[in-house]
């Protein structure tokens, strides 16, 4: 019988604990770049961040290509300007949308060209969080966003 | 209690903004407005679009006489560009598929600001990754700087660590009508719906 007891406060533990995994981590999802043609250097990514607490991404990295960068396009009047930003601060609760138009990850030069279809890692780096991977699907050169949400 | 003064100069320089933001909603409205000819005809019809000798992607000379006898949609961006130059590109190409047959009296152009890196070459491998056929042109860098000053496309290099560069420009997709005037303007948010419609109309 005591037995039994400590099993089912172990298991009672065990999914406390899965389930604070679930709402208590920071996550990272709907990764997706544009394709990019065969000569282009630069390629485009983008994804949704959650954290249930506030912390920052500060550094992206991918083997895809020499340097990833934290970007954001701006517009001023009409005229459309592209700026490096040295980190990007990510609320308690409230998604980070990164999506054309808007801030995205630069893929500068890109070791080949990214391909519809296929799909590449990348590695977020948060202050608090640490590091994150996540697999990056690649959709048409001029898609708006992910396939799964269109 | 007295209320809150401004000085003089501040005051002006408010009068000042006031009428340049007055202005480009003039400028705006009557670029957006939507009368089935367009604003061929009237004043902004000649200040858009002029005179321009460039290369295509195939090595071809195209000049702005090139460009008549066509629906010519005109877009400025660049090859390293992933991000407003794209979704433009796309948007036309999307909004062309809806126009059906008439879809054949339309063209896009797509324009370098970036001659330092888009040669033919690379102009070719870009354009052809879209889902429809895209002129594009480019030349040295004075044909360009002439080329963005006929269409009032402002552009300039933005310099960034480790030598890479980003180019800030004007994100405005020109519709020209056959005879080369300045017809409606889009930007690169605009819906490739929007788009549709706007042309439909233009070539009813």
């Amino acid at each position: 019988m005591v037995g039994c007891k400590f099993l089912s406060v172990a298991a009672g533990l065990v999914i406390t604990s899965a389930a604070l995994a679930q709402t208590n981590q920071l996550e990272v999802s709907d990764a997706w770049a544009r394709a990019t043609p065969a000569k282009a250097e630069n390629g485009i990514a983008f994804l949704t961040i959650r954290s249930p607490t506030s912390d920052r991404l500060v550094l992206v990295s991918s083997p895809v290509a020499r340097k990833a960068e934290l970007n954001t396009m701006e517009m001023s009047g009409m005229v459309m300007k592209m700026r490096p930003i040295a980190s990007l601060d990510i609320p308690a609760g409230q998604p980070v949308i990164l999506k054309p138009s808007g801030e995205h990850i630069m893929l500068m030069g890109l070791n080949g060209p990214l391909r519809e279809g296929q799909s590449f890692p990348l590695t977020l780096t948060f202050e608090k969080a640490g590091a994150r991977g996540v697999t990056v699907a690649v959709e048409k050169p001029g898609a708006t966003g992910p396939t799964s949400q269109r | 209690m007295t209320g809150i003064r401004l000085p003089r100069f501040a005051l002006a320089a408010l009068f000042l903004g006031g009428l340049v933001i007055l202005g480009a909603a003039v400028f705006l409205g009557l670029a957006h407005r939507d009368s089935p000819r367009g604003a061929a005809g009237t004043l902004l019809a000649s200040a858009i679009g002029g005179p321009f000798r460039l290369v295509d992607q195939n090595g071809k000379m195209v000049t702005d006489a090139d460009l008549k006898g066509k629906w010519s949609l005109v877009y400025f961006g660049y090859t390293h560009c992933p991000d407003a130059c794209p979704t433009a590109l796309n948007d036309i190409a999307v909004a062309l598929d809806e126009l059906g047959p008439k879809r054949a009296a339309v063209r896009p152009v797509f324009i370098t600001v970036d001659p330092e890196r888009d040669t033919p070459e690379v102009l070719k491998s870009y354009v052809t990754a879209f889902d429809t056929p895209i002129l594009a042109l480019t030349g040295t860098p004075e044909e360009i700087a002439q080329a963005a000053k006929s269409y009032r496309v402002y552009y300039a290099k933005h310099p960034e660590a480790g030598g890479d560069y980003s180019m800030d420009h004007t994100s405005i997709i020109y519709v020209m009508d056959p005879q080369g005037r300045f017809t409606a303007s889009f930007t690169h948010e605009s819906s490739p719906e929007e788009i549709a419609e706007r042309l439909k109309k233009l070539l009813a």
